[in-house]
């Protein structure tokens, strides 16, 4: 089967109901054995202003929402003046034509008006016009109507029978009418064998974590993170899992220790803001050594930013998160399937070496949506709590919990746990948890427990996996990426190998530890390198260099809150290669 | 039920004692606070692991480290987030928190009134010496108009906070009063706060011997009553406010607010509902819980 690549794009104003048709199509696409990546570019608002929902759309693997749209699904007026010049040639709009006025088109776009109120016999129900438009879009992508009705009659079932044969009745109407004047595109919506499952960014971090045995989570609500709330509170009695919405993210990530330290696996989520409160509390999980989990979900900063937009400008937030020396493990996840995987891993090196652990993610794949073949997510994940000790032992032996360890780690005990008694301290103490802090400060126990707390992080960086250099070997052009941008720089790579300048790429999943060897070694043949990351500062390219003395030919940047186009990553290679510039910030062609 | 383990006896106070002599200055009234503590724990009856004593930070937050139960020593103002994790993580246990005025009703504020909203069932010790003393002496949330301290030598122009009547209105359904120099009535209303099955507060009246030269404890025992005596009903919500409010001449401890209708919030949550403690269940999603989630997302 040839590759089918197709984007559609639905654009419309908050309270228009752009979610039913993007699921809509979705859902048909996936239960074709489509793959799909949806990017919804949105605002902080819940009424009016403008939302514009890609859907992009292959019978290969898609890990970006692309460059182009070959159809337009305008709800409003807005949608058609703001984006009908990116629809692609061979493109179609389709539309309302009752209350929305055609742009120029150019040539070899199909422009659909669809006569709304006589194909709903005068429904005044706004909503109307996302049936007539769907079942437009159907016609066009060359689907039989009965799919449909079927997908209507799901969808409204439970508001009764004539509301099912209201809308089925509108949507045969409209899709008639279709055939009758609208061209469908050329290539159908193909079908394959296999249906496919639609998995969100957040939703795919709250299953990884039911996956690790994550039985306690919290959260104060913030965008873009709050789908895992969300997941979390609907399967939290299914799935015995302690969900509580907290009065602060400084409470959040207090209450989630509480729940570790007492023994649960217990998890947290927000964004750049609500982190920022979190910090203290880092540190001293890293103090009082209770291993749990904090996940960075960037939206763009400083300060409130721009809530609903992208960006990876919390490196340093992470890497600075809390005061003091003392050992966290930092991942940034690549992918929505990455999501799910990383989080029980990263559950049982917490537990193992007894430290928080962070993720650090952004909302390009938090709130992106893409197809998962269902066999790839594994639910029984091997689950690894480390050392600790859950019932009375006879070793004869006083307990002590921060017991001096060649391998720095101490079995732990939980409370409740006959003759294990023992304090965990936010102030530094010593084997038995007793405070060096006060009254008898020592300077001896005080560097060994230091020394004891950083030597468990020897041991991290062998159990997981260093980048590699994926694609041609002997590139003219490295790229290097850190977390969500693997998939769009994978596609910029592979068209600008196509384009005769061989690329590959080195992404970064592992920020602490910093697989530091395998790093330089794969970079030290790289003929021209370029760092790529959503953000002003290249926060990325200044630890790499921090950290391996590393410094790159070249970088590109974004940081206007939209994720990178492949576009926009090929076009900065060639500015490179041509020498024209070595720091490229791609210019964003669609505003939202 | 036979057992090779031989009978323990009912642990006494002497065992609730730690290893670690306090750091408190001579006569601090936090020693009252902590040998109180030891006797209601012995009278409740558990074995000293079966309590977690969690706290802030400050002189009344070392408190962890001189009783003998498991012990969190957390960071200034958030033991009652951590302690609310510890009893929802594992419910059989009985947790206590403890801290001062300024980590309680200050910088632990908005946990403070949360944590009594969701009515969880811990017991919270707050030694209220209405002084900053750590950090050497200055002014707190419930230090009065006009005291002087090094951070306002001219004297204090902002009012102090009211916690008993703040817990009676948020929601706090055990609350109470305590006075360091009388230690026996004292323990009696931490053992009763224990037995309570919701979120207890005690404001304990603790001298700080050192910083603090107008609420002494000669000031106090010249001010103190005691509710028992009066006949005050601490079921009754207005009652409890309007002696809440009381200060001056006398001034009330004991029991002001006892409801106990309201459920806790281990008994509220549902998830908590069968299969013990979540801290001992197992721990992942069966292939059957995933096959069910799968399903919805096809």
């Amino acid at each position: 089967m040839a590759k089918f690549d197709f984007a559609i794009a639905i654009g419309g104003a908050a309270g228009q109901g752009i979610a039913t048709p993007g699921n809509i199509l979705a859902r048909i696409c996936a239960r074709r054995g489509l793959q799909f990546f949806s990017y919804n570019s949105y605002q902080s608002i819940i009424r009016g202003g403008h939302i514009f929902l890609t859907t992009r759309i292959s019978t290969e693997p898609v890990t970006s929402h692309g460059d182009k749209i070959d159809l337009l699904f305008c709800l409003n007026q807005d949608t058609m003046d703001r984006h009908l010049q990116h629809v692609a040639p061979g493109g179609t709009a389709i539309f309302n034509s009752d209350t929305i006025k055609p742009g120029d088109a150019s040539d070899g776009l199909q422009l659909c008006p669809m006569p709304v109120k006589e194909l709903s016999n005068n429904n005044r129900n706004k909503l109307v016009q996302n049936t007539v438009a769907l079942a437009g879009v159907l016609h066009l992508l060359g689907l039989e109507f009965k799919l449909l009705e079927e997908i209507l009659t799901l969808q409204f079932k439970r508001k009764g029978q004539a509301v099912v044969d209201e809308n089925v009745d509108v949507a045969r109407a409209a899709y008639e009418y279709s055939v009758e004047n609208f061209v469908p595109f050329s290539t159908p919506l193909p079908q394959k064998d296999k249906p496919l499952a639609q998995v969100g960014g957040n939703e795919a971090l709250a299953m990884g974590g039911a996956a690790a045995g994550v039985n306690f989570y919290c959260a104060y609500p913030m965008s873009p993170s709050t789908g895992v709330l969300h997941w979390m509170a609907e399967n939290a009695n299914d799935m015995g899992i302690m969900v509580r919405q907290v009065e602060d993210e400084i409470g959040v990530i207090n209450m989630v220790i509480g729940a570790a330290h007492a023994g649960c696996r217990a998890m947290c989520a927000t964004s750049g803001g609500g982190f920022a409160l979190m910090t203290e509390a880092v540190g001293s999980a890293g103090m009082m050594e209770i291993p749990m989990v904090a996940i960075n979900v960037q939206r763009a900063g400083p300060s409130t930013g721009v809530p609903t937009k992208t960006e990876q400008g919390d490196l340093w937030q992470m890497l600075g998160a809390s005061q003091g020396d003392f050992p966290k493990i930092i991942v940034a996840v690549t992918s929505i399937l990455d999501c799910f995987n990383t989080i029980p891993e990263l559950f049982n090196l917490v537990d193992k070496f007894q430290c928080p652990g962070l993720v650090i993610t952004d909302l390009s794949v938090s709130e992106g949506y893409a197809t998962v073949d269902p066999d790839d997510i594994n639910w029984e994940q091997p689950i690894d709590r480390g050392e600790l000790i859950t019932e009375a032992n006879d070793t004869g032996e006083k307990y002590l919990r921060y017991k001096f360890t060649e391998s720095g780690i101490s079995p732990r005990a939980i409370p409740g746990t006959p003759e294990h008694l023992h304090v965990v301290a936010t102030d530094e103490h010593d084997e038995d948890g007793g405070l060096i802090s006060d009254e008898f400060t020592n300077p001896h126990i005080r560097r060994a427990m230091v020394e004891k707390r950083q030597r468990k992080m020897e041991a991290v960086v062998s159990l997981i996996d260093p980048p590699e250099l994926e694609g041609p070997e002997n590139a003219e052009v490295t790229l290097i990426g850190w977390g969500t941008t693997k998939g769009v720089i994978e596609e910029a790579a592979s068209l600008l190998t196509q384009e005769g300048i061989p690329t590959n790429q080195l992404a970064i999943k592992w920020i602490v530890p910093l697989h530091v060897e395998e790093i330089t070694q794969a970079l030290s043949k790289a003929k021209r390198t370029i760092i790529v990351e959503n953000n002003f500062t290249g926060q990325f390219a200044r630890y790499l260099r921090g950290e391996t003395g590393f410094d790159a030919d070249g970088h590109i940047r974004k940081y206007d809150g939209e994720p990178f186009m492949p576009h926009h990553i090929v076009d900065g290679v060639k500015e490179q290669v041509a020498g024209k510039t070595d720091l490229y910030v791609p210019y964003q062609e669609i505003v939202v | 039920m036979a057992s090779d383990k031989p009978i323990k006896a009912a642990p006494t106070a002497k065992d609730f004692k730690g290893d670690v002599a306090p750091d408190w200055c001579p006569g601090c009234g936090d020693f009252g606070v902590l040998r109180a503590l030891e006797l209601a724990c012995a009278k409740l009856g558990r074995e000293p692991h079966e309590f977690v004593t969690v706290s802030g930070i400050g002189c009344s937050s070392n408190l962890p480290g001189y009783i003998n139960t498991y012990g969190m020593h957390t960071l200034h103002g958030r033991a009652l987030a951590v302690a609310t994790g510890v009893k929802l993580a594992n419910h059989d246990l009985t947790v206590i928190a403890t801290g001062g005025d300024g980590d309680g009703y200050g910088i632990g504020g908005n946990h403070f009134v949360h944590t009594m909203r969701r009515n969880v069932d811990l017991l919270y010790i707050v030694m209220n010496n209405q002084i900053y003393g750590l950090t050497t002496g200055q002014v707190s949330p419930t230090s009065r108009i006009g005291m002087k301290t090094k951070s306002t030598p001219f004297g204090s122009v902002e009012g102090p906070v009211n916690p008993l009547a703040m817990a009676i209105v948020t929601g706090a359904s055990y609350v109470a009063r305590g006075f360091s120099g009388d230690t026996k009535h004292l323990a009696e209303l931490m053992y009763r706060g224990m037995e309570h099955k919701g979120f207890a507060l005690i404001d304990v009246f603790s001298p700080c011997i050192t910083y603090n030269k107008d609420n002494t404890f000669a000031f106090f025992k010249q001010t103190v009553t005691k509710l028992e005596e009066t006949g005050h009903d601490p079921t009754d919500w207005k009652a409890a406010i309007e002696h809440s409010m009381a200060w001056g001449d006398e001034i009330p401890t004991g029991l002001f607010y006892h409801d106990t209708s309201r459920p806790t919030l281990d008994e509220a949550e549902p998830v908590l509902g069968e299969g013990g403690p979540l801290a001992h269940r197992n721990l992942g999603v069966t292939k059957e819980q995933g096959a069910a989630i799968i399903r919805k997302m096809m």
